[in-house]
């Protein structure tokens, strides 16, 4: 069994995730937040392209090496090529320790490879990136590495590049991410609630309808990924079961119940001006013993009682 | 230094973890009590610390550090302090003109584009002496804050390459620890001090966020405390943890309650 294989014959569900992040090639956008970082993740993918044979190489411009190695067993590590950015990106110190050209040049270094054989670049982080790098300079970079494997009429055959990008989202305007998301062939928004992560998987495949799901998951300490069931609707985040319910009324020192008796009172109450039949027929036909109503008027002294109707000179 | 925020950070001077960066900010409220919290902690922990202060004199911080119990001239005198006065030093290197590269140089230049002499700055003031034996447990770099390096017309990424190299002098080569801070605009849409804080909250171990209490000022509760643990070293299956308490600044202490258990309302 080659390793690739092995690795593959782990738990069906447990590897389809990583898999179908890393099956289309190109770019594999990682956008996650303050809240749900994505560097786990990240090196999770890292580590299956590494047990799957791949070459990985790592751009490190956020974290140390140390720190982006730590987690992972040595024969991982072995496979990893670390291009570190981290010590002195800008060239402060004035040596000729680092790369010339930056993270960008080593970027486009890659471009010009001639290998055949399949290839995972991890940059940590585009947002440091972009942030430095004129956004329409990195894309073009980008696309020219994504996309060795689809040049045509190329005499040596090129393996397939994956390029794995973490993103702040919170870093960057609508633009420039919705530009990199249109490169994109794979796009993974980290999200999460009440402390489960999840994973919002928007897939591109070329001449299909783009797929998109959630997965949650957590990540292992060894970087191996636990898909999970997300957390159960009932569940809700303020109801503590510990916390017996109180019924407010028991010790009130008024009577908020009816007796029966009282219930059936209050029912059969007709109501002052409800209209019901019986109202509306004593209206219709009078009463004989009812006499017509008289209005009695004492005039007094300061009156002046004009038997003229001022509404005659109304032509109604 | 406040034994009740020690005991919420689960720390003490003794057993501090290095090498981590911490972030401080506020909202609608002055978090300048964490500055003189850390100063005084990193000073108790017997490190060597550099602070650059941008915002209030050094008689300041030292008046607000004898009622917290440390004496910073003893400590600049004995040289465990290293205190850059941003207010003193802008005025020296705005109206005068000084042969040598000041760490505010930027004032002076039109086109200041980055932080390079502050940063070579900190650099010398912490790097490690060879004298033998060692004085200092570790050095500590405050900055007090970075929003002013905004407002004096330093881009956001200018200030994000200074915090990158700080760290990895500081933190990784020296295994220090940083505690800086940085205002939240809140509702002001400022987007360089936006990306900023965002930048640095993805770089961050640990993240105290003073809020103002959202329903206003109130006399016995000055406002609440958000403390966000991320990237915990020890297993990545520890999701980040995050807390929220309420507190109350006294003359020499400030004391920390859980939410709506104020002393003054139970």
């Amino acid at each position: 069994m080659t390793p690739s294989e092995g690795a593959r014959a782990g738990t069906g569900r447990e590897l389809e995730m990583l898999d179908s992040l890393l099956a289309l090639g190109g770019l594999v956008l990682l956008r996650d937040s303050v809240e749900w970082e994505g560097r786990s993740l990240l090196k999770a993918l890292v580590k299956k392209s590494a047990l799957c044979g791949e070459q990985v190489h790592i751009l490190g411009c956020e974290v140390s090496e140390e720190e982006f190695r730590e987690g992972f067993d040595s024969d991982i590590n072995n496979r990893l090529v670390y291009h570190d950015f981290f010590r002195d990106p800008l060239n402060w110190s004035k040596t000729e320790e680092a790369f010339p050209g930056g993270p960008l040049g080593a970027l486009r270094a890659m471009c010009k490879r001639t290998d055949p054989a399949p290839v995972t670049i991890a940059l940590d982080s585009l947002s440091w990136l972009l942030l430095r790098l004129p956004c329409t300079t990195l894309c073009q970079a980008l696309h020219a590495v994504s996309h060795q494997d689809s040049c045509p009429g190329d005499s040596s055959p090129v393996g397939k590049v994956s390029v794995l990008g973490l993103l702040h989202e919170e870093l960057h305007g609508p633009g420039p991410v919705g530009v990199l998301s249109s490169l994109a062939q794979t796009e993974v928004t980290l999200g999460g609630t009440m402390g489960h992560a999840s994973a919002h998987i928007l897939c591109r495949r070329p001449r299909q309808r783009p797929t998109d799901q959630t997965q949650w998951f957590s990540i292992l300490p060894d970087f191996s990924l636990d898909l999970q069931q997300g957390p159960s609707v009932e569940s809700q985040p303020y109801s503590d079961p510990h916390i017996p319910l109180v019924d407010p009324t028991t010790h009130l020192t008024f009577n908020l119940h009816l007796s029966k008796k009282e219930r059936e009172a209050r029912d059969s109450l007709t109501l002052p001006f409800q209209f019901s039949s019986e109202k509306q027929q004593a209206l219709l036909r009078p009463r004989p013993d009812q006499a017509t109503s008289h209005i009695f008027y004492e005039p007094d002294a300061y009156d002046d009682l004009d038997q003229e109707d001022p509404d005659d000179d109304l032509d109604i | 230094m406040f034994v009740e925020l020690n005991n919420l950070l689960n720390t003490t001077p003794d057993r501090a973890e290095q090498g981590k960066l911490t972030l401080l900010c506020d909202a609608k409220t002055d978090g300048s009590f964490l500055v003189h919290h850390f100063l005084s902690f990193y000073l108790k922990a017997n490190c060597k610390v550099c602070f650059v202060a941008l915002i209030q004199s050094f008689s300041h911080y030292s008046i607000v550090g004898q009622k917290l119990g440390v004496s910073l001239t003893m400590a600049r005198e004995r040289g465990q302090l290293v205190f850059l006065e941003g207010l003193k030093s802008a005025v020296d290197v705005v109206f005068q003109a000084q042969k040598e590269p000041q760490p505010l140089q930027f004032l002076r230049e039109a086109n200041a584009g980055n932080l390079k002499p502050l940063f070579e700055f900190v650099r010398e003031a912490l790097k490690p002496v060879d004298s033998g034996e060692a004085r200092w447990t570790y050095p500590v770099l405050l900055v007090d804050d970075l929003s002013v390096l905004l407002s004096l017309g330093m881009g956001a990424v200018a200030v994000l390459d200074f915090i990158h190299y700080c760290r990895a002098t500081v933190c990784w080569e020296l295994k220090g620890n940083m505690v800086v801070l940085v205002h939240d605009s809140g509702d002001a849409e400022d987007e360089e001090n936006d990306i900023l804080l965002n930048g640095l909250s993805h770089q961050s171990h640990l993240i105290l966020r003073a809020e103002g209490l959202a329903t206003g000022f109130c006399r016995d509760v000055h406002g609440q405390l958000r403390i966000l643990w991320r990237r915990p070293s020890q297993s990545t299956a520890q999701r980040d943890q995050s807390f929220t308490y309420q507190y109350k600044i006294q003359d020499k202490s400030v004391s920390f309650f859980a939410k709506g258990m104020s002393p003054a309302v139970l």
